[in-house]
């Protein structure tokens, strides 16, 4: 069977500096991997290239999701076939109220999936649901996408669409950072939830204490647009200990 | 007042991108192209006008003659020949229908294409009272024995000037005088339709009015005028919704449109316009000339005006305020969406003279192709006017980077105690948004949609709610094709 996601040598370049430089990496339906690496090495860029991101040219390889190359995908299609991307930095989307954002973008996957749309008072029942998990009031479902959220409670609304658009990859964008000790276990626990062998996940972090919560299959260390070392639970520890000294050499 | 799918479905079947571009094939009865005063004498006859009228519209006439076309503020325009075009057009079958049954079926199925609830059963489900203007008449107002019950009138201005001439004898021209300017002196002069409704002394109007607006006959002008009447304690809320048939030539519509509020009275009017905009290449659409004015009268009397405005190749329209009555409050609301080659210069005035008068002004101007969208708007502040507020907004949010936004305010304050405070952004489309929505599986299209009405917010919930649903599906079509 082919791996859920499989990246073959990919180049890319943003503008014209060339910033991916032939990273290898292949998710197996249901496994759970580790991408660790300095700032600036490439990890927010990977994620954007993953989700089709305008600007962000491949310039060399190929990603295929199932077996299918994705490349002459658009970013809406990649995310209504089962890709999400928690973010980094969530965008703020003034005026948009978050139960009509968040209808929509379940709408786009039914419609395309020949399904009726959702019913409105049970979409709403499911959301505050879901919203409960991640201590998100019924006032931040009120208010317009992310505008005024504080930085860890936008994390959680990244994850609350996570757990709303059930995908079969997600890429978490530094999901920990910026969370305090009660927060990066609602998060952990949020994502623990969906974890489920027909679902693969690539989580990005700088912190060894997110894989205490979200133990991974593997991980990786990507420096300098490539990645350099892949192991086990134990490398996250490594470079907690150590750092990244040394490892760009390690190529 | 919503279109069922299906009709939605057929409708862009039929006509491709302008979801109203049809064309209902019935016959009409025209008259000649031109103007002149025989042309004036036939469109009064036509309305069975007692002779004050006919005397008031030839006068109008000779004003309009000794004026000169208005200089065109941020707009790019061709000369309007006046002799080539139809002063009167009226589907033949329909002068007066008495009731429903009486209105010409492929009118009727038009009305159904447009998503106007017009067949009886329809509306009672409903709250909405219906006066639907084709071309030159009104053809249908629904609803009118419920509101006779508490006093209200409301009905085709052609019958109102027949029975009830002495109120619209008291009021037409006293907001917006005949030589206000170019368009007004025009369509005082040749006037068709348009619905006039009074509210008497403490009623509050129990439904929602509203009036749709058709061009139908290819070369036709329209000229309609309205006259809104809300007496001492009175309160009404007015809609009116306007489309066009797709067509290659421009087409004039210059309306007139007074309110009158008096003593603690207030007056909500709004406005959905989308006439033909014209295609790509700003080939064809409607220039859209429009007078809107209302006066606060009495103290403590609110006009507020909404508007999304989406169609026309041109529009040209500052619904004003003057804010006479003590304590009396204006208020403006707009969206103003342009795309490919539209040009819209839009805003409003807001004339204090009454103690302690305040008034808003929310405007939201979207460009998008290579569009030209102007907010214009005048505050000023009469002696009088003692602490006297003002707060505007102006926002403009750019779709591209060939389109223009510009926001022209002037403020004139002669008395020193007001207080007026003016914001204005501008804004592009952040590549941030959109990618954050279609991540989220959401198309390119719908994407900017969601982003333009977040942008609309603030002025879309002023909207009734049947009609805010509308307004936005109209925003996303309007915005078709506009990025990517
Ligand atoms: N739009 C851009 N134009 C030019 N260079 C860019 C652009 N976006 C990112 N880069 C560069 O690409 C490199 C990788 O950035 P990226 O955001 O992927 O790093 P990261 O690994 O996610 O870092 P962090 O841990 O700080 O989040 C950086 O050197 C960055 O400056
Ligand atoms: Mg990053």
């Amino acid at each position: 069977m082919a791996p859920l996601l499989e990246i073959r040598d990919l180049h890319a370049s943003v503008g014209d500096t060339p910033i991916l430089k032939g990273i290898n990496l292949a998710i197996n339906v249901g496994e759970i991997h580790a991408i660790m690496g300095p700032n600036g090495s490439g990890k927010s860029t990977m994620s954007y290239v993953l989700a089709g991101r305008d600007g962000y040219e491949v310039t060399g390889g190929d990603i295929l999701m199932n077996g299918v190359s994705m490349l002459e995908m658009e970013s809406d299609e990649r995310a209504r076939a089962g890709m999400f991307l928690a973010f980094q930095y969530p965008v703020e989307l003034p005026g948009v109220g978050g139960m009509s954002f968040l209808r929509a973008a379940v709408n786009a996957r039914r419609i395309e999936a020949g399904e009726d749309e959702v019913d409105q008072l049970e979409f709403v029942k499911l959301v505050r649901a879901k919203a409960k998990n991640l201590s998100i009031n019924d006032d931040m479902l009120k208010r317009a996408v992310n505008v005024g959220f504080s930085g860890g409670e936008k994390k959680r609304y990244e994850i609350l669409q996570m757990a709303l658009l059930e995908p079969v990859l997600s890429v978490l964008d530094e999901t920990d950072s910026g969370l305090d000790v009660d927060a990066l276990k609602i998060v952990s626990d949020g994502v623990n939830l969906l974890r489920d062998p027909a679902r693969s996940m690539l989580v990005i972090t700088h912190y060894q204490r997110l894989l205490n919560h979200i133990v991974p299959d593997y991980v990786h260390i990507l420096a300098g647009g490539k990645i350099r070392r892949t192991g086990g639970k134990e490398l996250a520890l490594e470079v907690e200990e150590s750092g990244y000294v040394g490892i760009d050499d390690a190529a | 007042m919503v279109a069922t799918q299906e009709t939605i479905d057929t409708l862009e079947e039929v006509t491709g991108k302008y979801k109203y571009g049809f064309v209902t094939d019935i016959e009409s009865d025209k008259a000649p192209k031109g103007l002149n005063e025989d042309i004036i004498r036939f469109i009064s006859a036509k309305k069975d006008e007692p002779q004050w009228m006919l005397d008031w519209r030839l006068k109008a006439f000779a004003t309009w003659q000794k004026m000169e076309t208005p200089d065109w503020a941020k707009l790019d325009i061709e000369p309007i020949d006046y002799q080539d075009i139809h002063y009167y057009a009226a589907p033949k079958s329909s002068e007066g229908p008495e009731s429903l049954d009486e209105v010409d079926p492929e009118l009727l199925k038009t009305y159904a294409k447009l998503g106007i609830p017009l067949d009886e059963q329809k509306i009672l489900a409903g709250v909405v009272a219906v006066d639907a203007v084709f071309d030159s008449v009104s053809v249908a107002t629904t609803f009118r024995g419920e509101l006779a019950k508490v006093g209200v009138i409301f009905c085709p201005i052609s019958e109102a000037i027949r029975d009830y001439p002495d109120l619209v004898k008291k009021y037409i021209g006293s907001v917006v005088p005949v030589a206000d300017n170019y368009f007004s002196a025009l369509n005082s002069a040749v006037f068709t339709d348009g619905s006039f409704v009074y509210i008497p002394k403490g009623v509050r109007c129990p439904m929602e009015l509203s009036t749709y607006f058709r061009i139908n006959e290819a070369n036709t002008g329209q000229f309609e005028r309205t006259l809104i009447i809300a007496e001492d304690e009175a309160y009404v809320s007015y809609l009116e919704g306007c489309t066009a048939p797709q067509r290659d030539e421009n087409q004039l519509h210059a309306a007139v449109v007074e309110l009158v509020a008096m003593d603690d009275a207030e007056i909500k009017y709004s406005t959905v316009q989308n006439w033909y905009p014209g295609d790509e290449n700003g080939l064809g659409g409607i220039y859209n000339f429009v007078t809107k004015r209302g006066a606060c009268r009495g103290d403590r009397s609110k006009i507020s005006w909404t508007q999304v405005e989406t169609g026309s190749a041109i529009t040209w329209k500052y619904p004003s305020c003057i804010l006479q009555g003590k304590d009396s409050v204006g208020e403006f609301y707009s969206v103003a969406l342009t795309n490919n080659l539209q040009q819209a210069d839009t805003g409003t005035k807001m004339i204090h003279i009454g103690e302690g008068s305040r008034s808003t002004i929310i405007s939201k101007g979207i460009s998008a192709g290579r569009s030209q969208n102007c907010y214009r708007g005048l505050v000023r502040i009469q002696p009088g006017a003692e602490n006297a507020r003002n707060f505007t907004q102006c926002d403009s949010l750019l779709v591209g980077d060939k389109c223009g936004a510009h926001t022209v305010p002037y403020i004139v304050s002669r008395n020193p105690s007001a207080k007026i405070e003016h914001e204005a952004t501008t804004s592009r489309i952040s590549e941030d948004q959109l990618f954050y929505c279609q991540q989220r599986g959401i198309s390119t299209e719908d994407s900017v949609s969601l982003i333009v009405n977040g942008f609309c917010k603030e002025v879309m919930k002023e909207l009734p709610m049947e009609f805010a649903v509308e307004a936005q599906k109209l925003i996303g079509i309007s915005l078709e094709g506009s990025v990517g």
